[in-house]
């Protein structure tokens, strides 16, 4: 076992870890289910989450490398994406909703990275979060409504 | 399924070393790669506290440290100005954002796999492998090495007079490549590298001189002609051989174009 500690979603939690635990398992232990495990191949996006700030697969660390460092999920991120998923959700861009944690999270690191991105720029940003659901056309015009409404104010 | 029985964060490169010696005892970069295989790994060896996570630069070259991220080559700027972006177009549509954070120059050039955008294109730039014991190689003859338990330090770029452009086929963004081009005239002298064949990116030379005098619409036919009939390529179910040279000659011809724009 491997002693760590962790801040996550801005407490500090220690911990005794297998060395082959997976971050992704460690946050649901931890009671941040927002994180989702959808493909384990990297290619989803579901399992989002910010390490130091920076959007990584949450699905493909090990949760020995993130001992010191900061992580953050959608539970501790709640203001932030409060001030955008209203627009999404007017879109009815979601179905099943699975995708939109992984979603969120990746858009909080998108804005906070650019705070004005173009239509091309969300999608080569989001590109590597998928949707079984939806077109992503809803998602964009979510997000392009609430970069357009933040102009008006 | 993966497992790891124990894991070791590398105080410095001869315990790094030591350790990849050991039987089942692996490197771990991004681990994006490495967690797909249904291996049991000994000790995984994790290089991050090593400080090989920058990209360093001086008049003559640009040294990258074997755990910068795709991400970091995707935004470096002077990196991307040297190459006229080809850099950056090469990894952009590598997955996403959140596996270029995680994946490493260090690990994609030590695969040296067959698909990989990121081989293409520093195959076509003058490019060194620095390795721990076998010291500092071309990237062109590490290409084409057996995989061995040596480790990479730092991928090398030499600054030297440098007109370069990329161009892949996707069949969607964030697909494996279909087929990879990188085209470049380094100090003077052509060359093509073509990845994604599928096999692993083959370098050819101008050694015809075909391009010596400048490009032209006859010379840059004559090129392309030259490449399409020195790299073989091969089918699988992202497509034909046949559909790959074409594509070969098309990108490559793209490529030309664009070294003819560049000042
Ligand atoms: C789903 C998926 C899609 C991909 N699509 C593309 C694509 O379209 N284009 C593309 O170019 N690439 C693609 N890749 C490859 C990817 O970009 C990386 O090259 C790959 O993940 C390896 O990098 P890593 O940092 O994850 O290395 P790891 O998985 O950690 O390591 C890979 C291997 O290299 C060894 N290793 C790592 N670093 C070193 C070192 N410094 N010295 C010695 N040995 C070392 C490890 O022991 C391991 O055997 C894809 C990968 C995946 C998983
Ligand atoms: S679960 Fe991590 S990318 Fe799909
Ligand atoms: S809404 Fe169902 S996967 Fe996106």
């Amino acid at each position: 076992m491997i002693d760590i500690t962790i801040t996550l979603n801005g407490k500090k939690i220690s911990d005794s870890i297998e060395p082959d635990s997976i971050l992704l398992d460690f946050l649901r232990d931890h009671k941040c289910y927002s994180v989702k495990r959808g493909c384990e191949t990297t290619n989803c996006g579901l399992c989002t989450v910010l390490m130091d700030g920076t959007p990584i697969l949450s699905c493909s660390m090990l949760t020995a490398r993130a001992d010191g460092h900061t992580i953050q999920t959608l539970e501790g991120l709640q203001e932030e994406a409060s001030s955008f998923v209203g627009f999404i959700a007017d879109q009815g861009a979601d179905q099943c909703g699975f995708c939109n944690p992984g979603f969120v999270m990746n858009t909080i690191a998108l804005l906070k990275e650019n705070p004005d991105p173009t239509d091309d720029e969300i999608r080569a940003f989001l590109s590597g979060n998928l949707c079984r659901c939806s077109g992503y056309e809803g998602q964009l015009r979510g997000i392009r409504n609430y970069l357009n409404s933040r102009v008006k104010e | 399924m993966f497992t790891i029985q124990k894991y070791v964060r590398a105080q410095s490169l001869e315990e790094a070393y030591e350790l990849n010696q050991g039987k089942n005892n692996r490197i771990v970069a991004g681990m994006l790669w490495l967690r797909l295989g249904k291996g049991r790994v000994n000790t995984a060896i994790d290089l991050t506290d090593l400080g090989l996570n920058t990209i360093e630069e001086d008049d003559e070259k640009f040294s990258i440290g074997a755990m910068v991220s795709l991400r970091s080559l995707e935004q470096h700027e002077s990196l991307n100005s040297y190459t006229n972006n080809a850099v950056c177009n090469a990894v952009k549509d590598i997955v996403g954002v959140q596996f270029r954070n995680l994946a490493t120059i260090g690990g994609s050039i030590w695969g040296r796999f067959g698909f990989s955008d990121v081989l293409t294109v520093f195959l076509a730039m003058d490019s060194y492998v620095e390795l721990y014991k076998g010291g500092i190689i071309p990237l062109s003859e590490f290409a084409t090495m057996k995989k061995d338990k040596d480790i990479i330090v730092r991928i090398i770029v030499k600054k030297i007079p440098l007109k370069i452009a990329y161009r892949a086929m996707r069949a969607q963004r964030t697909d494996f490549p279909v087929l990879a081009c990188a085209t470049s005239i380094v100090d003077g002298k052509a060359r093509a590298v073509v990845g994604a064949r599928p096999a692993r990116a083959k370098l050819i030379m101008d050694d015809k001189d075909i391009l010596t005098s400048g490009i032209s619409e006859e010379s840059k036919n004559t090129f392309v002609e030259y490449v399409a009939n020195n790299i073989p390529t091969s089918s699988n179910l992202r497509g034909s051989a046949e559909y790959r040279t074409h594509l070969l000659k098309v990108l490559t011809s793209r490529n030309l174009t664009e070294l003819e724009e560049i000042k």
